[in-house]
C-alpha cells in the first residue's frame, strides 16, 4: 500500500460489492470503463501469456536446434480401449473439443450472469466444471499412456527417428525383409513391455532378459530394446547399427508445458467450483452487479482455451 | 436487453460452431499433409506450417474478442493488453534463429569429430584440408 497519507480517499476500495462505480477506483470515473477486477484478470492474463509463450518458444529453439524431432502422429497415436489401432492425432482432437465446449458453457454462464439468472448461471457453470474435469481426465490417460506403456520420461524420450535408410536384423543376426527409409519414426521398447500400443514388435523373438548385446537388439542398463539394423544407403551403407534415443529435450518439454496448461485448468477447475458455491448460495444475487466474478473466472477460463489453440498447434499439429 | 441476450447467444453459438470447424480442418490438414488421408499424397512442410498457424491465429483472435468480449472493451483497453503481445514476434523470429545456429554448431562438431576420426586411420592429407574447410566455413 502506498505509503503517503491521501486523506481525501475514504471510499473503501476493498469492498468489492460496490457495483462498477467511482469507489472502484477513487479517481472520478473507472479507467477503461471497465472494474478494476477485469482489467486486472486481463493484465495477469497478459503476463500468463508471456510465460506460455517463453515455454512454446524454448520448445521452438529446441527442435529447430535437433536434426531430428518425433513427429507427433506418430507419438499420439492412441485412443482409450482402441487398443493398437492407428488414430494419429484423434483423440487429442477430442480433447481440443472437450476444452472448446467448456468454453462455449463458460460465455452461457456468463450471458446468464448478465441477466441475474441464477439459476442459468449454476447450469451452465456445473457443465463448465464437467468439461474442464473432462479434459484434465483425458490429460490422465495421455500420460499414462506415454509413462506406463510407451516409458517416456522427463529425462528418457524412446521415440527416435530413422536418418538412414536401412533393414532390420532378425533373431539369428541376418539382415531381414523388415525395411524402413529415412524419416521414419520407431519407438523403443522394454523388455517384457508387450503390448505397448505401437505394434512393431518384430525381431523379438529372440527372448531378451537382461541388458547385453544380442543378435538383434542391444538391451541397455534400462532394460530398453534397441533394434539392430543394416543401413542400406548413403556413405554408411553397409554398417550394422542400432536404433539410438531420440531428442532427450522432448520429454521434458512435453511433460512440463502441457504440465503447466494442466495445472492451468485445474486451478481453473477449483476457482469454477468454489464460484459455483458461491452462485448457488446467492451471494452474487446481492452484490447486484451481473455475477461480475462468473465474468472473471471466465476470462480466465477462456484463456486457458486460447493456450491449448497454441499448446495444440505446437505439440500436435506442426 | 432480452434481444441483445437473444442477439449474444446467437454469436455465442455460431463462434463456437466456427472454432471446432476450424479444428478439424487444422487436422485434416496435419493428417493430410503427410498422406493419412490420400495415400503417397504429401504436402511441403512450409505450407502446412503457414497454414495451421494462420488458422490457430484467426481462433485465437475469435476467442478473445467473442468469448472474452474484448471488442466490446473500450479501445484503449484492449490495445493496452494486446499491443504488449507484438513483442513475441521478434521473440519467436529470433529464437527460431537461434535454434537452427546451435543445429549448424552441433553439425559441425559431428564433422569435426568424423574429421578427426579419419585422421587417424588413413588419409591424413585429405583430412587435414577438411578440417580446414570445416573451420574456415563456420568461424570466419
Amino acid at each position: 500500500m502506498a505509503t503517503e497519507t491521501v486523506t481525501h480517499h475514504d471510499t473503501d476500495h476493498h469492498d468489492h460489492h460496490v457495483d462498477m462505480t467511482t469507489a472502484d477506483w477513487d479517481g472520478g470515473a473507472p479507467v477503461f470503463k471497465a472494474s478494476y477486477g477485469k482489467l486486472m484478470m486481463w493484465y495477469f492474463l497478459l503476463s500468463d501469456a508471456f510465460t506460455f509463450a517463453g515455454f512454446l518458444i524454448a520448445y521452438g529453439a529446441l527442435r529447430f536446434s535437433m536434426p531430428s524431432w518425433p513427429v507427433p502422429d506418430f507419438v499420439f497415436r492412441l485412443f482409450p480401449f482402441a487398443g493398437t489401432t492407428v488414430l494419429p492425432l484423434i483423440f487429442v482432437t477430442f480433447m481440443t473439443f472437450v476444452l472448446l465446449f467448456s468454453s462455449y458453457t463458460m460465455v452461457r454462464a456468463v450471458q446468464e450472469g448478465h441477466r441475474e439468472n441464477q439459476r442459468g448461471v449454476a447450469v451452465w457453470m456445473f457443465l463448465t466444471i464437467l468439461g474442464g474435469a473432462g479434459f484434465l481426465g483425458c490429460q490422465a490417460w495421455e500420460w499414462a499412456t506415454l509413462i506406463g506403456k510407451e516409458h517416456m520420461t522427463v529425462t528418457r524420450n524412446p521415440f527416435g527417428t530413422h536418418t538412414e535408410s536401412g533393414a532390420y536384423l532378425d533373431a539369428n543376426g541376418r539382415v531381414s525383409d523388415e525395411v524402413f527409409t529415412a524419416g521414419d519414426s520407431y519407438l523403443i521398447h522394454k523388455v517384457g513391455g508387450h503390448g505397448a500400443g505401437h505394434g512393431d514388435d518384430h525381431g523379438d523373438a529372440e527372448h531378451f532378459t537382461d541388458a547385453g548385446d544380442y543378435k538383434s537388439a542391444v538391451v541397455d542398463d534400462q532394460n530398453m530394446i534397441h533394434r539392430k539394423f543394416q543401413i542400406t544407403d548413403g556413405p554408411n551403407a553397409g554398417t550394422i547399427s542400432s536404433e539410438a534415443y531420440g531428442p532427450k529435450a522432448f520429454g521434458g518439454l512435453f511433460f512440463f508445458i502441457t504440465g503447466f496448461h494442466g495445472f492451468h485448468v485445474l486451478s481453473g477447475v477449483i476457482f469454477l467450483i468454489i464460484i459455483f458455491v458461491n452462485v448457488m448460495s446467492g451471494l452474487y444475487i446481492k452484490r447486484k452487479n451481473g455475477y461480475e466474478m462468473v465474468e472473471k473466472i471466465g476470462l480466465y477460463w477462456h484463456f486457458v482455451d486460447l493456450v491449448w489453440v497454441f499448446v495444440f498447434l505446437v505439440f500436435y499439429l506442426l | 436487453m432480452a434481444h441483445d441476450y437473444e442477439k449474444s447467444k446467437s454469436i455465442a453459438l455460431k463462434t463456437i460452431l466456427l472454432l471446432a470447424f476450424i479444428t478439424v480442418v487444422e487436422v485434416i490438414i496435419a493428417l493430410a499433409g503427410k498422406g493419412y488421408i490420400i495415400s503417397g499424397f504429401e504436402a511441403p512442410w512450409w505450407l502446412m506450417g503457414i497454414l495451421m498457424i494462420a488458422l490457430s491465429l484467426y481462433k485465437a483472435i475469435k476467442i478473445i474478442f467473442e468469448f472474452m468480449h474484448m471488442s466490446y472493451e473500450v479501445p484503449a483497453f484492449a490495445k493496452s493488453v494486446l499491443l504488449p503481445v507484438g513483442l513475441l514476434v521478434w521473440a519467436v523470429i529470433a529464437f527460431m534463429q537461434e535454434g537452427n545456429s546451435w543445429k549448424k554448431r552441433r553439425e559441425f562438431v559431428d564433422d569435426k569429430n568424423k574429421g578427426i576420426e579419419q585422421l587417424k586411420s588413413e588419409d591424413p592429407e585429405q583430412t587435414g584440408s577438411l578440417l580446414k574447410d570445416l573451420y574456415d566455413s563456420d568461424f570466419h
